[in-house]
């Protein structure tokens, strides 16, 4: 028996698996889907800023357009150091179309405007 | 000048009260903001989850404010910015001064406060040693990080475990740094969940309840902080102390509504929440000024905070065109187990529907009741799970269970037995 709280929502259910991946104390269909999945695959969505060139902003906020898997972390922030993006900037513009190998592109946050 | 509506501030809760004024038929709407753009504090919080009650789906920050900021488009709804507001008076004049206008002035209809919070200092709390740099609020370092680009120390401790500091805690784990330990004085952590997992536990950066910093120590840049055990009256217990070594010691240990104008109109402050007493249509104890957001009570979800503000935004609409509604008034009370009821007053209306009571918990309670009450009459009951102090409590109380109310409304907690 594993227990764990689900992250999905604020309501933080306090979820219980069993060895067979039984979930119980989940409130929704979501939380089901979560425990399996943490136990299992575990993946999170990544955020973070990168260089911007040509605005009067210093850094732009960026993000992966769904979630990674956890061990990938790390090796996305390192190709974000790598990265300098070109001002004007669109909200939700793809930046990188896979990020660490993962089929997940990395998208900008706001607009960053010359 | 003359304006219809002037919301004080264009951060979540100024851009969602705004536009809900101006849905509600307000002709001209001035945002003043003292930043030079418009977001507030979600323009530095690049993290996800912000919109999931909102959209359904998890934002960043910048995406929450850039949806509302879009909306203005086409609203005709005026921003100033770079513009502090010095003063408002009860009959509604705005004294502001800029760069580009100087000092002026604007009479306005109606005023929505929506000026947010600020975080507490070490001054605050009082944290004895040394006063070397690199002691920040974590929502310092945030911007620092963030916005300026600046990584603010390479090994950090984070004192408090509110979601800012949980927040910083990954953010400053994936730059580089390593976070030795956050240490939080109460025997619970009051984030959400959802960041301590996904924050802490995740990088397994150990959280230390029931601890707090009882030295500081450093000539230049911080060294070291001194960690001890605290007893149940929040005392540090001798003989418990151990040493960490950092450069950097963030402080997550509250936010207190910003509320200067506020106190300077002599408009009434509820000492709990220390934001200005509010009907439950959002309108203070002035005719004709409403307030909306972390000004009002420190929210935990931005989510709330653009419901609440739409609904000051569209009173502030309603009192433009006629006054404040009418209604006996009837007092809310925060009886025991409760830390605070938002809104504090409410008036009773011939209309039905339901009203929203805002609260807080005093301390983690697993199992419980909530309990309204009516001088000896219980007039609702809820059974409630998983209530902390850290996750605001929502509780609808349809307006037919007042008819026949005169006294003051109680609302406790009876714990129960998990």
């Amino acid at each position: 028996m594993k227990e764990l709280i689900c992250i999905l929502c604020p309501n933080g259910c306090h979820l219980k698996v069993d060895d067979n991946l039984n979930v119980t104390g989940n409130t929704c269909i979501r939380g089901e889907a979560y425990a399996k999945k943490e136990l299992t695959s575990p993946e999170r969505t990544l955020t973070s800023t990168v260089r911007l060139e040509g605005s009067a902003l210093r850094r732009l906020p960026v993000r992966t357009a769904t979630d990674i898997p956890k061990g990938k972390l790390f090796e996305a922030m390192r190709e974000l150091d790598t990265l300098c993006v070109q001002a004007p900037v669109r909200r939700g513009q793809v930046l990188i179309e896979s990020i660490a190998g993962t089929g997940v592109a990395l998208i900008a946050t706001r607009d960053a405007l010359v | 000048m003359k304006a219809d509506v002037v919301v004080i501030g264009a951060g979540p809760a100024g851009l969602a009260a705004a536009l809900a004024a101006h849905e509600g038929g307000a002709e001209k709407i001035l945002i003043l903001e003292r930043a030079g753009e418009p977001g507030g504090i979600l323009n530095q919080c690049i993290h996800n989850g912000f919109g999931l009650h909102r959209f359904g789906e998890e934002l960043t920050g910048p995406e929450y404010a850039g949806r509302f900021i879009d909306k203005l488009e086409g609203t005709g709804i005026e921003c100033r910015y770079d513009t502090m507001v010095l003063s408002i008076s009860t009959d509604r004049v705005v004294t502001a001064i800029n760069p580009r206008d100087g000092l002026f002035t604007v009479e306005a209809g109606a005023v929505i406060l929506a000026m947010g919070c600020r975080e507490r200092t070490r001054g605050a709390i009082g944290v004895p040693g040394d006063r070397p740099a690199g002691v920040f609020t974590a929502g310092a370092a945030q911007r620092y990080l963030n916005i300026e680009g600046y990584q603010v120390g390479k090994r950090a401790v984070i004192l408090g475990s509110g979601d800012i500091g949980l927040i910083m805690a990954r953010r400053m784990t994936l730059e580089g740094a390593s976070v030795a330990a956050c240490v939080e004085l109460m025997p619970y952590s009051n984030g959400l969940n959802r960041n301590i997992v996904q924050c802490l536990n995740d990088y397994d950066i150990p959280l230390y309840l029931a601890h707090t910093v009882v030295q500081i120590i450093g000539r230049e840049r911080l060294e070291a902080v001194v960690i001890a055990k605290v007893d149940e009256n929040s005392r540090p217990i001798p003989g418990t102390e151990f040493r960490i070594d950092c450069d950097t010691l963030l402080l997550s240990v509250g936010l207190i509504p910003e509320n200067e104008l506020t106190r300077g109109a002599g408009i009434p402050i509820d000492p709990r929440t220390r934001g200005p007493e509010v009907y439950d249509n959002m309108e203070t104890m002035a005719p004709g000024v409403f307030a909306c957001g972390n000004v009002v009570h420190v929210h935990d979800l931005v989510d709330f905070v653009s419901a609440e503000s739409e609904r000051a935004g569209a009173a502030a609409a309603a009192f433009v065109k006629s006054g404040s509604p009418a209604g006996e008034e009837l007092s809310l009370i925060p009886g025991d187990g409760l830390g605070y009821i938002v809104p504090q007053k409410l008036r009773k209306s011939a209309n039905d529907g339901e009203v929203t009571l805002f609260f807080r918990v005093r301390r983690p309670c697993p199992k419980g009741e909530i309990v309204v009450t009516a001088g000896d009459r219980v007039i609702l009951r809820k059974k409630r799970r998983h209530m902390t102090p850290g996750e605001m409590e929502h509780l609808p109380l349809k307006r037919e269970l007042l008819r026949d109310v005169n006294e003051p409304i109680t609302v406790t907690l009876v714990r129960e037995e998990a």
